[in-house]
């Protein structure tokens, strides 16, 4: 059997289309290993040797890859949700209990949606303190800090427009929660200081143009459907993706 | 740096050598700094080892997918407001700080501090120790404030979540969450009505700017608010002379401009608690 497979793989391994793929052998020695790395887009984010402290787990805790990690899950199962949800207040209540009763998968697709997110929130915050106790954000690596901290707001601004989503009490009134929250801010919200002041009333403060209207209703949840399923993702991708350039070029702080 | 006139063909030719030096000299600290004896190859030691930790960390999330899947409460309804009301986890920790203030300070500028306080954290720490390791002591004020202020944000949502209840009081794990809990007799009053009334101020306003009519004890109010800044920013500067030098001008008014506002939070929370005062500054726009 594992002959067979051997030469099942020798043979593929040499035909036009597998090379035109794969522009390396089998990573079965030195040589393919470090082509592996050179070669394939995703693997590329390391460099292809690392020192051997690089190993030891109790310098980064992997929290910085598991966040991504959870992006990626969230990425991978949102696309999922998206194909059963209408970000309409009429149906979407419908749609959220759809994935839990007649959807293969639904809930859990939706469950592991939801403790991605909650993951990834925790573990940013992990990961940061990880990298503030290590002194790892000292020069050279200010600025990816500065970038660690936009996609610590990103996370948490992805994290608290998904919540609407499902459009049942829970979402509604932590969304209300926050709109209450964001009306109070000092000269651009109707109930902050100098607001009134300055000319702020219900139709035309930060909240109005938050939630599209003056309560967290059908423009509210189509804003935050836009943001959460496209706007915020995009903006979060591209900032990991400086972030990963970053820690490359700047070059590892510790045993990496 | 001076600079000889040369024809372009010798200058080439030193530009080469130069060029030549560098390369022998990178090769020489490359193979030093890491010899092959000293790395590994990246596949498959590390890329394996990330492997094993997302499946592990896809094992539990599984796990808790089956142990408390998604919830869905009851359609959203304007009508029906719940008690209490309560934001993502994520946030609770702001929401309970609505307990001590305004809504402007809880849930609008002391997030906006907090983030810019973080942003500016790799330029206000001038300090080239403890880069790439864990230490304490080479680095010990900047260790115990962000701990402190990480502390803070996480003691709020633990009350945010598990000890906040109907009304958002006070719930011990063993109360009856269905139970309202009796309306506290407690009256809070701003800090300016405890000084007038144990000054013994006399309440005619010493100057009023349009809405503003200012008070003897408001301009105490003023006194005491300013003056914890003024005291903050001045003790380090009188007493650890080297804090100051080390980190210059600017870098310390920021550095102590954050450290003291995170300090002022638990404060107020404090004066609040321990002494039922609503608010310590009091203004027709503002009140701190």
């Amino acid at each position: 059997m594992w002959e067979l497979f051997q030469r099942i793989r020798s043979v593929v391994n040499k035909t036009q289309a597998f090379k035109s793929i794969f522009r390396h052998g089998f990573p079965n020695n030195d040589g393919n290993r470090a082509l592996v790395m050179f070669s394939n887009i995703i693997l590329h984010l390391h460099p292809v040797r690392v020192r051997r402290g690089a190993l030891k787990i109790k310098f980064t805790w992997c929290l910085g890859g598991l966040t991504f990690f959870f992006f990626i899950l969230l990425a991978i199962t949102g696309v999922f949700l998206m194909f059963y949800y209408v970000p309409d207040t009429n149906r979407a209540y419908g749609n959220i209990k759809d994935l839990g009763t007649v959807i293969f998968f639904g809930d859990l697709f939706r469950s592991l949606h939801r403790w991605s997110a909650h993951s990834m929130v925790l573990f940013v915050w992990l990961h940061m303190t990880r990298v503030f106790f290590t002194g790892s954000y000292k020069p050279p690596r200010e600025f990816n800090w500065v970038v660690g901290v936009i996609l610590l707001s990103t996370t948490l601004v992805l994290s608290w427009t998904g919540y609407l989503l499902p459009w049942d009490q829970l979402a509604l009134w932590a969304v209300t929660v926050g709109s209450k929250m964001a009306e109070a801010s000092p000269l651009i919200g109707k109930a902050g200081p100098f607001g009134a002041e300055l000319g702020m009333n219900a139709n035309n403060d930060i909240t109005f143009a938050l939630l599209g209207g003056t309560v967290v209703g059908q423009s509210a949840l189509l804003r935050f459907y836009v943001l959460h399923c496209l706007a915020l993702p995009l903006v979060t991708a591209l900032f990991i993706a400086i972030h990963f350039w970053r820690i490359r070029k700047d070059g590892f702080s510790g045993p990496l | 740096m001076p600079q000889k006139s040369v024809n372009p063909g010798s200058m080439e030719i030193k530009i080469d050598k130069k060029s030549d030096d560098l390369l022998a000299r990178i090769k020489k600290t490359a193979l030093k700094k890491i010899g092959p004896e000293d790395t590994v190859l990246v596949w498959p030691n590390l890329v394996y080892l990330e492997l094993i930790a997302m499946m592990f960390a896809l094992a539990i999330l599984l796990f808790l997918c089956l142990y408390s899947p998604a919830p869905l409460e009851e359609l959203a309804s304007a009508d029906t407001t719940p008690n209490p009301t309560k934001a993502p986890w994520y946030f609770l920790g702001l929401q309970e700080l609505l307990v001590f203030f305004d809504p402007w300070l809880a849930g609008v500028v002391l997030p906006s501090l907090i983030m810019v306080g973080l942003i500016l954290i790799p330029y206000i720490d001038p300090n080239p120790k403890g880069k790439g390791y864990y230490t304490f002591s080479e680095r010990k004020f900047s260790v115990i404030g962000f701990s402190f202020g990480l502390a803070l944000w996480y003691i709020l949502i633990v009350v945010g979540v598990w000890f906040r209840g109907l009304d958002w009081s006070w719930y011990w794990p063993w109360d009856d969450p269905h139970m309202h809990q009796p309306a506290g007799a407690v009256k809070l009053v701003d800090l300016q009505v405890i000084l007038q009334s144990t000054l013994g101020l006399s309440e005619t306003p010493v100057a009023t700017l349009g809405r503003y009519v200012v008070s003897m004890a408001n301009l105490i109010t003023w006194g005491i608010f300013v003056g914890y800044y003024a005291i903050g920013f001045a003790i380090p500067f009188l007493i650890f002379r080297n804090f100051y030098n080390k980190l210059g001008f600017v870098r310390y008014n920021l550095t102590m401009f954050f450290f003291l506002s995170m300090l002022g939070v638990p404060m107020k929370i404090f004066l609040r608690l321990l002494a039922d005062i609503k608010y310590v500054l009091v203004t027709p726009w503002f009140n701190i």
